[in-house]
């Protein structure tokens, strides 16, 4: 904003000058987005007269510039208040060129020669005056005399002051508080709310009743409501230690696994798609979230989980699932438009894995050193391209990743595959004609610009095929099994791009293997399909390259600072390994003793699960600009009793949801409205909205149409007619919808791409997922009133609910009502509730006696003994428990 | 204290708290009467796209946005280049393309002359070519802008810095920070309105996404078949009566677990039936065009080829203007002609021009330009060399970020005139250069939003239409 402000405020100023600039501008390069001419004569003159430091040098650098580039910030790493470092430059390199003033960066900026950049930011401009001194003094030598050195070496040295911000100090377990009423507390988590509650002098709120808790507990758990069975089981135990048993059945089930995968997806930015114009389809994504869900249910420790997604692929000997697990890093957006620059785009996604790592487990916001050194917290630009550096020669590479049982039947058929894939290649003459489509591929390579069907070819080898570049310079001798077949399937796709359209035709290989390659189909593929096939996976894995980080300056991705080396951020430690750093390094040390954030930030995500927020409110971020926690002591605590139970996050979602605070009845109170409005000393739970998977779950569930099935694949249930033409060139198509049971499958496991999201999904407040999310919005529209009204997928499930409630009730209406309600709301209703419903079901059969044909409509079904009325009342009355607040609220 | 008192006190705090935090606000405008019951207690009425005020006066309420994605060729209907002819077949200078970024040709493309006459228009004497003749001759309501210039050269990247002002997806987008700042006037229909004709566009729903926003202000797509509004239709065999039947039974259950709970979600939750319900009525109104004359179907081109679809989608926006929606984006893409420019545009004006020139002066006649502004454009430009895909096909274009043509009419514009100027061969400015962030703070600052201060905070960072950019375009504004 300054920055423009100043270049605008320039245009007026120098307006003579900038024309007469624009005009030498034009002839060597574009205005708008290169950087402006060298030349030397839109400078101010040099001053001639010779130069002494002290008198004429340093009342600017000290007057003008030491404010942002001295001894308390080295902003873009540039500091001019010593000799030493003002020669060394910054991130971009040297500032000072002796002899060269035209060619100092120091002089090019400060006159405002580079486009939308000018030193200082703000206040006057140097005068032309001034800059003709200062490139006198380079001309002449920049000579800088020993005495001049206006900071101490010691305090050079020092480096950056350690930050006094909580979160960034050590952790310690602090012991829980004395309280006056120790029976409430169950946890020790209770000793920290009620002293907090007792030090505001209020009392915390009653239990919530039996029913309540418990559909609480299976949503907050499983993601979905318990069953009718279930909770006369409970409500009839009278066992002290009932809950806790049912805490242990419910985090045991594995259904805990796909409710906290959830979360997890969020902060993982997952999709099934890449994002931008193509946004082809991701087919093997799924296998990193049947990761995650597994490793959930496994209770994989924390600190294992960790490193595995940061590095598995560097492990020693690791396994296939520890690969399976770096497919956290392969979530990030690409972009395969034509003509796009492979390396920016490369580039853009190692910003994105280096701030999300820091977003996910350090709870900053480091994504704004991109540009320029944090304006808050002590992140330098540094800091965030060594963070960068840990990513930057990773690969995307493809494996296969069988899954338990699939190996047998892929291996025992194999061969035959082969044969006849050989066979369907050898007729469409793909031998024949490949050799010359490969050599004109290289040929394209190394004359660019010659030939423009042929470089149109070649930019299509490098999207649509990963690595294809590096394939096609491989001798065919040289390729894995993997990268032949893929340069085949290629070859096939894209062969038109160089032939005539007769020969195209011809050739017919459209058949072969039609469309993109998001959605192959045609013989090939069809091949495929009928043979057993193992899953592959997403994984990252070390680059033989060797590629070199470096600062880019403003975060543009083809303007390089200085060369960085692999760390963590300075201020909050530092590697032993300063020179060849892995990503291992990093996983181990975000996991250590020597790093505060991961516990908090993660014990924090959980805790807002369960209250609507964090004790931290900003669970995004945990930097200066962030709140401070509400209960510092419990965020300690709860942290450093995760890291004494090995990271064990079931053993945190025990420890929360026993406590006494965890269980307490979220009705507002009337006299906490003013005193704690948004409830931030917990005397209270809270209301919260379902997240849109569980809504949909929640309605699948109760109406006994859901397909429970664990993991594996995403699936595509139905889609209203024209959404997917909303997408890039209507090109998206949802083709192999979903039939039979995979229609009813829980929400997390709806494809989710990227540009044409599932609308319920889009309309609850689910991203698309393009960057990492720590905290969902929960928005309260019309349209999710429409949804829920008159989506299929609802009235489906009102229907299937009533069909459910006749045949399951055998007995009077008002016991099916009382079962109903069971199903839908886990409780029993009230008189008042009774009397409406009541009301409503005999006003909708009397609608459906005037309406002839329209009780048909809405109950397709028949039941033995039942009349259509009856039934399609049912199914409204169904629909009404659906729609309910309370139905999709964890009260 | 009562419970009443409660409710209000709560209502109260509920407001200050949004409104502190620029999030959300209620409408304290009436409480909802209640169908005799003496037991029960009133119920706010809690609308999140209530009215807000602007910062300043404004001079414009509503936006139609004409999204013209893919990137139309300017030198061939709103910069004219005479030059490019006498350079026709001829490669430029090395020294003039050796840093433009292009996504196909190379520098040593040969220059594509245009074959378009232009001619002038209005008081001002714009030139305008003559692919768009109706645009042309709303000349005098029109500010033409002739140095656009942004960031992007790939379509969706583009696109999402146009309407996000970022070339990342995930930002809101303008619609949704237009709904943000100023809330809905509109009764029964959403605040921010879509309307998509001819292929998608290639930045998708990124075009209309509230991004990090709740999806409060996420942009409504109208549909060209089906429903409308996805799921506006009820279910087969619930009528408009047993819907209301099943509307007024949930509110009951509702309100009643609203008396328990005291949670103002509940209320908001009514609130946002009542809309649904309301929606389904007008959808369909809206769509029923036997009230407007022949005259008027005539002139926007409805009924007839090739300006059936974009014809109805611009009379859409007017209807939809005319009855409090904020914001229309008219979506209409693929202005992307990398090959057989001067075919494929002709096809694409004759499908639009008549269309956006009837809407231009309906909205005029009706005294609704006033207070709407139109804006017309792609997310970025055309090369004017040209570009050759295959021997046997005519020359396309290639994408030119670095300066381009839009132009914008109506509330808060400045007609009559253009704005900034290109070079001869129009590959770059040489006066007046607007960046994509200076429109967008320029349309805020007519709809009386300061694009500095209208802020969402997000991942602890307070995000803006326009980034860190934006200075807004005096000359623009009247």
């Amino acid at each position: 904003m300054v920055k423009r402000e100043v270049v605008g405020g320039t245009f007026m100023k120098n307006l003579g000058k900038i024309l007469f600039f624009l005009a030498l501008v034009q002839t060597s390069s574009s205005l708008g987005w290169a950087e402006g001419s060298q030349n030397a004569l839109s400078l101010p003159p040099v001053a001639q007269k010779p130069i002494d430091f002290s008198r004429d040098i340093e009342p600017i650098l000290k007057g003008r510039c030491t404010m942002c580039h001295g001894e308390a910030q080295q902003l873009s790493g540039l500091r001019l208040d010593q000799r030493s470092t003002a020669m060394q430059g910054g991130y971009s390199g040297p500032v000072i060129i002796p002899h060269k003033s035209s060619e100092s960066k120091l002089v090019r900026i400060v006159s405002g020669v580079i486009k939308d950049v000018v030193m200082p930011p703000s206040g006057e401009r140097l005068s032309d005056d001034e800059v003709g001194l200062l490139r006198a003094w380079i001309d002449q030598g920049a000579s800088w005399p020993l005495e001049a050195e206006t900071a101490l070496e010691a305090t050079a040295s020092s480096g950056r002051k350690k930050s006094s911000h909580w979160a960034y100090q050590p952790l310690k377990k602090p012991v829980p508080p004395e309280i006056d009423n120790p029976k409430w507390a169950r946890s020790p988590v209770d000793h920290f709310i009620l002293a907090r509650l007792s030090k505001e002098g209020v009392d915390p709120s009653p239990e919530a009743d039996k029913y309540t808790l418990f559909r609480r507990l299976h949503l907050d758990l499983i993601g979905m409501p318990p069953t009718p069975a279930q909770i006369t089981a409970y409500i009839k135990d009278s066992d002290p230690a009932a809950y806790e048993t049912w805490v242990d059945r419910l985090l045991e089930s594995p259904h805990y696994g796909e409710k906290w995968a959830m979360q997890w997806l969020d902060l993982a930015r997952y999709a099934d798609s890449d994002g931008y114009e193509k946004d082809l389809v991701r087919p093997h994504a799924w296998r990193y979230r049947h990761w995650v869900i597994k490793a959930l249910n496994d209770d994989m420790p924390f600190d294992q989980f960790t490193v595995e997604q940061i590095a598995g692929d560097l492990l020693p000997n690791a396994t296939t699932e520890q690969k399976v697990a770096t497919g956290f890093h392969r979530n990030t957006l690409k972009n395969r438009e034509g003509g796009v620059k492979i390396e920016q785009f490369r580039f853009e996604e190692i910003i994105d894995r280096a701030s999300t790592v820091g977003t996910v487990w350090m709870g900053l916001t480091v994504a704004c050193a991109q540009c320029h050194d944090h304006k808050y917290d002590p992140i330098t630009q540094k800091d965030f391209y060594s963070l960068f550096s840990f990513f930057n020669n990773a690969d995307e590479v493809n494996i296969d990743a069988p899954l338990a049982g699939e190996m047998g039947p892929f291996l025992s058929q194999w061969p035959r595959y082969r044969t006849e894939r050989e066979e369907l290649l050898q007729k469409n003459r793909v031998y024949e004609l490949m050799p010359a489509w490969e050599e004109k591929m290289r040929l394209a390579a190394r004359n660019p610009g010659k030939w423009t069907d042929l470089d149109h070819a070649y930019d299509a080898l490098g999207k649509y095929l990963d690595n294809g570049h590096g394939i096609v310079e491989k001798s065919p001798s040289e390729r894995t099994r993997k990268e032949t077949d893929s340069l085949i399937d290629h070859f096939v796709v894209n062969y038109h791009r160089i032939i005539t359209k007769e020969f195209n035709k011809e050739l017919n290989y459209k058949d072969l293997l039609r469309g993109n390659s998001s959605f192959p189909s045609g013989k090939l593929q069809d091949l495929k399909d009928k043979f057993p096939a193992v899953s592959e996976a997403q994984t990252i894995a070390e680059s033989a390259q060797g590629r070199k980080s470096n600062i880019h300056i403003r975060g543009a991705w083809n303007q390089k600072g200085i060369e960085v080396s692999s760390a963590v951020p300075a201020f909050l430690g530092s590697l032993e390994n300063t020179t060849n750093a892995s990503r291992i390094d990093l996983a181990e040390w975000i996991i250590s003793e020597d790093n505060p954030l991961t516990a908090r930030v993660t014990v924090n995500r959980i805790w807002q699960e369960y209250f609507g927020a964090g004790l931290v409110r900003t669970s995004e971020n945990f930097g200066s600009q962030g709140e401070t926690p509400t209960h510092p002591n419990l965020l300690d605590w709860l942290a450093a009793d995760f890291i004494e139970h090995d990271w064990s996050l079931k053993k945190i979602h025990k420890t929360i949801v026993m406590s006494t605070a965890y269980r307490q009845s979220s009705a507002a109170r009337p006299e906490l409205v003013t005193q704690d409005p948004d409830n931030r000393w917990l005397a209270r739970q809270q209301r919260l909205r379902l997240p849109a998977e569980l809504v949909r779950d929640s309605t699948l569930a109760v109406s006994g149409l859901l397909y429970p099935k664990i993991g594996g694949k995403s699936v595509r249930p139905p889609l209203p007619p024209g959404v997917t033409g909303l997408s890039y060139g209507n090109s998206q198509q949802w083709p192999e919808e979903s039939d039979g049971r995979d229609r009813y499958r829980r929400g997390l496991y709806v494809l989710l791409q990227r540009t044409i999201p599932y609308p319920q999904m889009a309309t609850f407040d689910a991203t698309s997922r393009e960057i990492t999310l720590c905290k969902r919005e929960r928005s309260n529209t019309p349209l999710q009133s429409l949804n829920l009204l008159n989506d299929p997928v609802f009235t489906e499930a009102a229907q299937a609910l009533a069909v459910r409630i006749l045949s399951e009730s055998k007995q009077s209406f008002s016991e099916r009502l009382l079962h109903a309600f069971q199903i839908a709301l886990a409780r029993t209703p009230s008189d008042e509730e009774l009397e409406s419903l009541q009301k409503y079901y005999h006003r909708q059969t009397q609608i459906f006696e005037q309406e002839p044909g329209a009780a048909e409509k809405l109950a397709p079904v028949e039941l033995a003994g039942i009349s259509r009325i009856e039934t399609a009342a049912w199914t409204g009355l169904s629909s009404v428990l659906l729609n309910l607040d309370e139905f999709i609220t964890r009260e | 204290m009562n419970f009443h008192d409660f409710q209000r006190i709560q209502t109260r705090r509920h407001f200050f708290k949004f409104a502190a935090g620029g999030i959300e606000t209620i409408a304290l405008a009436h409480l909802l009467g209640q169908d005799g019951r003496a037991t029960q207690k009133k119920l706010p009425e809690v609308n999140p796209l209530a009215p807000r005020a602007p910062h300043f006066a404004p001079k414009a309420k509503n936006v139609i946005f004409l999204l013209q994605a893919g990137g139309p060729s300017q030198m061939d209907l709103y910069d004219p280049k005479p030059e490019l002819q006498k350079r026709h077949g001829q490669a430029l200078p090395e020294s003039m393309t050796k840093d433009l970024p292009f996504v196909f040709i190379k520098p040593s493309a040969k220059v594509l002359g245009s074959p378009r006459k232009f001619r002038k228009y209005g008081e001002n004497g714009t030139e305008f070519s003559d692919y768009i003749p109706h645009i042309a001759s709303r000349a005098d309501d029109i500010a033409l802008i002739r140095s656009m210039h942004t960031e992007a050269f790939n379509h969706h990247p583009g696109q999402a810095m146009l309407m996000s002002g970022s070339t990342m997806s995930g930002r809101p987008t303008v619609g949704s920070w237009v709904s943000y700042g100023l809330g809905s006037e509109a009764n029964d229909l959403p605040a921010f309105v879509v309307l998509n004709s001819g292929r998608g566009a290639s930045a998708g729903s990124t075009n209309w996404s509230s991004g990090f926003m709740p999806s409060t202000y996420q942009g409504v797509n109208f549909r060209g078949y089906g429903d409308p509004i996805l799921y506006l239709k009820n279910p087969p065999g619930i009528s408009k009566i047993s819907q209301r039947a099943r509307i007024d039974t949930i509110r009951e259950l509702n309100e009643a677990h609203y008396q328990n709970t005291g949670d103002l979600e509940i209320a908001s939750r009514i609130h946002s039936y009542e809309l649904a319900f309301r929606m389904q009525t007008a959808g369909p109104e809206l769509l029923d065009f036997s009230n407007e004359s022949q005259t008027v179907l005539d002139s926007f081109g409805i009924g007839k080829e090739p300006t059936n679809a974009y014809g109805t989608n611009c009379l859409l926006a007017r209807r939809m203007v005319e009855r409090g929606v904020r914001f229309v984006l008219l979506v209409h893409a693929s202005w992307d002609h990398h090959s057989a420019v001067d075919k494929n545009l002709g096809e694409y004006c004759d499908a639009t021009d008549a269309p956006v020139g009837a809407l231009l002066g309906d909205l005029k006649q009706r005294g609704l330009l006033d207070e709407t502004m139109v804006v017309w454009g792609g997310e970025f430009g055309r090369t004017p060399m040209g570009q050759f895909e295959r021997v046997d096909e005519a020359p396309g274009r290639d994408h030119h970020p670095g300066c381009f043509s839009m132009w914008a009419a109506g509330g808060g514009i400045q007609g009559g005139q253009v704005i900034g100027r290109t070079d001869d061969i129009g590959l770059n400015i040489t006066e007046d250069p607007v960046h994509i962030h200076d429109l967008q703070a320029t349309m805020l600052h007519a709809l009386g939003l300061e694009h500095t201060q209208l802020t969402y905070s997000f991942m602890g960072r307070d995000f803006r239409l326009t980034d860190v950019g934006g200075n807004i375009v005096k000359k623009l504004l009247a």
